[in-house]
């Protein structure tokens, strides 16, 4: 028989902001520590989850750098596509990751995570960075088959730490925004429903596919309001060094980020009602 | 006796203190007006069919659900004021089963215990101490995913149980669980109880349990509290050769066998029961 647990804990003083700021830390770095034991044991859903990217860069990407239907100037146009179909695998994953808050609602996963000692916050922050951390292992996934394909990649590590800190604060946003539509909509199916529908809007009004300049007004506008398009330009000026307002993307994408896990913590109670 | 009276002799701070506890969902009133005072270091049965307002009070003491109306102390702790410090004295265990099926029961414990601060340098000692109450250490490294329902409920145990906490909470513990799994499960409860002193609210339908395991219960009855006391005390006062099944019944007019509890109970228990194979 084992020795007895410790002594149980003294009531305790509430944190001050250090200690909250100590808190939020070691919940993302728990959280993210999970998804890469999962990660570690199954496999099988990066594999399955790469074909997608891998059939967008070799047909439609090997296709239209033939017919020159897309002009991207002097870039290559499986060059100019190869950042965006990382920023769509990153955005595919995070999208759907409020299914994963519903389901751990339902499974009382949520109620148990609620009554630790984590403000909702960290505990949204902590989800958020570890989808981040998931849509990372997939975007080297990406990038190691463009290689492959022969886009011309930067090998500077500090434009590819630039990459990792995008990918993952693009996803965080997209994986709150999820959490967030989880929390007004309440259930799997309709969620299911509101994700499918609104992804591809995402990824064709953003500037994955064409540059800003050949959309209509209406929808250069709706790009510059979406933060998929900021991921995009961030990536694109990192990876093949296309002109970027690196300042700009990475601010619109803090910002978004912030606002999300704000939004998304306080719906966060109403799923667990 | 009264919980009053209990609890003036055990000390002055109850472990939970409720006080005029109203809850509402639209209309249904799920709580309403709740007085209750669960006493340091005695398991409390918070007895009840479905829809009968247990797990609503559960979820109120736990810091899930805003108070309406009334006040709630754990350990002489607000649970409005301070959630925090009231959620570092609770282990919770929900009615699901909610491990986590692709980690490790180690991996399991172990986030908890990053979740709840247990230090750096302590936390191995603690995920194996946990794990070891329960029963589980020879299966540690084995994925969940491939545990029985018995086993993930005691592995929710060590979950809750690797904090430390002053107050294990427990909903339903044993739900849709065989009979061998059950017993197993309130011996590792009863096990944990004689040797940390924790107080333990549990709440269950199964009448035979409470009156084998809880040294207090609460018979709850669309979201009011019937009756309360010892169970042989409530099983004395309907009269001789009376079990806790008859007082319930004598309570609340054979709810027991007539609800079954709205369309989410329903829902939950065969979530469980599919989780459970």
């Amino acid at each position: 028989m084992s020795a007895p647990l410790a002594a149980p804990p003294a009531v305790s003083a509430d944190p001050g902001p250090v200690e909250q700021l100590r808190i939020l830390l070691s919940r993302i770095g728990a959280m993210c520590l999970v998804e890469l034991q999962k990660l570690r044991r199954d496999q099988s859903e990066l594999i399955t989850r790469a074909i997608q990217p891998a059939l967008w860069l070799l047909i439609f990407g090997e296709t239209f750098t033939r017919i020159h239907a897309i002009p991207t100037g002097s870039i290559p146009y499986l060059d100019y596509l190869a950042p965006g179909i990382l920023a769509q695998s990153a955005l595919f994953i995070s999208i759907f990751y409020g299914i994963q808050i519903i389901w751990e609602r339902d499974a009382g996963v949520l109620a148990k995570l609620l009554v630790t000692p984590t403000p909702r916050a960290a505990l949204v922050a902590g989800k958020a960075f570890a989808a981040g951390l998931r849509a990372l292992v997939q975007a080297l996934m990406v990038l190691v088959l463009s290689a492959i394909l022969g886009v011309g990649l930067t090998t500077n590590p500090l434009r590819l730490l630039g990459m990792v800190v995008i990918v993952i604060l693009g996803s965080a946003f997209f994986c709150c925004f999820s959490i967030v539509i989880a929390g007004i909509v309440l259930s799997r199916d309709r969620l299911m429903g509101i994700g499918q529908a609104i992804t591809m809007p995402l990824f064709f009004g953003s500037n994955a596919l064409y540059p800003v300049d050949l959309m209509p007004g209406w929808l250069k506008v709706l790009s510059h309001i979406n933060p998929l398009s900021y991921q995009v330009d961030a990536l694109r000026g990192l990876l093949i060094g296309t002109p970027a307002n690196l300042g700009l993307d990475f601010g619109v994408l803090v910002g978004a980020t912030a606002l999300a896990i704000g939004v998304a913590s306080a719906l966060l109670g109403r799923l667990a009602r | 006796m009264s919980a009053t009276e209990t609890d003036r002799e055990a000390g002055p701070e109850p472990a939970v203190r409720c006080t005029g506890l109203h809850h509402s969902f639209g209309t249904t009133k799920a709580v309403d007006g709740v007085d209750l005072e669960i006493v340091p270091g005695e398991i409390f049965g918070l007895l009840g069919p479905n829809g009968a307002g247990k797990t609503t009070t559960i979820r109120m003491i736990t810091t899930l659900l805003p108070l309406e109306a009334g006040a709630i102390t754990v350990f002489g702790v607000d649970v409005t004021r301070r959630r925090m410090a009231v959620r570092r004295l609770i282990g919770y265990v929900p009615q699901q089963l909610s491990a986590d099926g692709a980690l490790t029961g180690r991996e399991n414990v172990s986030l908890f215990a990053r979740l709840f601060d247990v230090p750096r340098s302590r936390r191995a000692d603690e995920v194996h101490r946990a794990l070891d109450l329960v029963g589980l250490t020879g299966e540690a490294e084995r994925p969940v995913g491939g545990y029985s329902g018995g086993m993930i409920r005691r592995l929710e145990l060590a979950q809750a149980l690797v904090s430390s906490p002053r107050l294990l909470v427990l909903d339903e513990p044993t739900v849709g669980l065989d009979p061998v799994a059950r017993s197993a499960v309130w011996d590792r409860i009863t096990e944990i109880r004689a040797r940390t002193g924790m107080t333990v609210l549990v709440t269950t339908h199964y009448m035979d349990e409470a009156e084998q395991y809880c040294d207090r219960v609460a018979l709850m009855h669309s979201g009011r509290i019937r009756a309360l006391g010892t169970p042989a005390e409530l099983e004395a006062e309907l009269g001789p050769d009376s079990t806790l099944d008859d007082v319930f019944r004598s309570m609340t007019g054979d709810a027991l066998q007539s609800e079954t509890g709205g369309m989410r109970n329903v829902r939950a228990t065969r979530r469980t029961a599919r989780r459970l194979g």
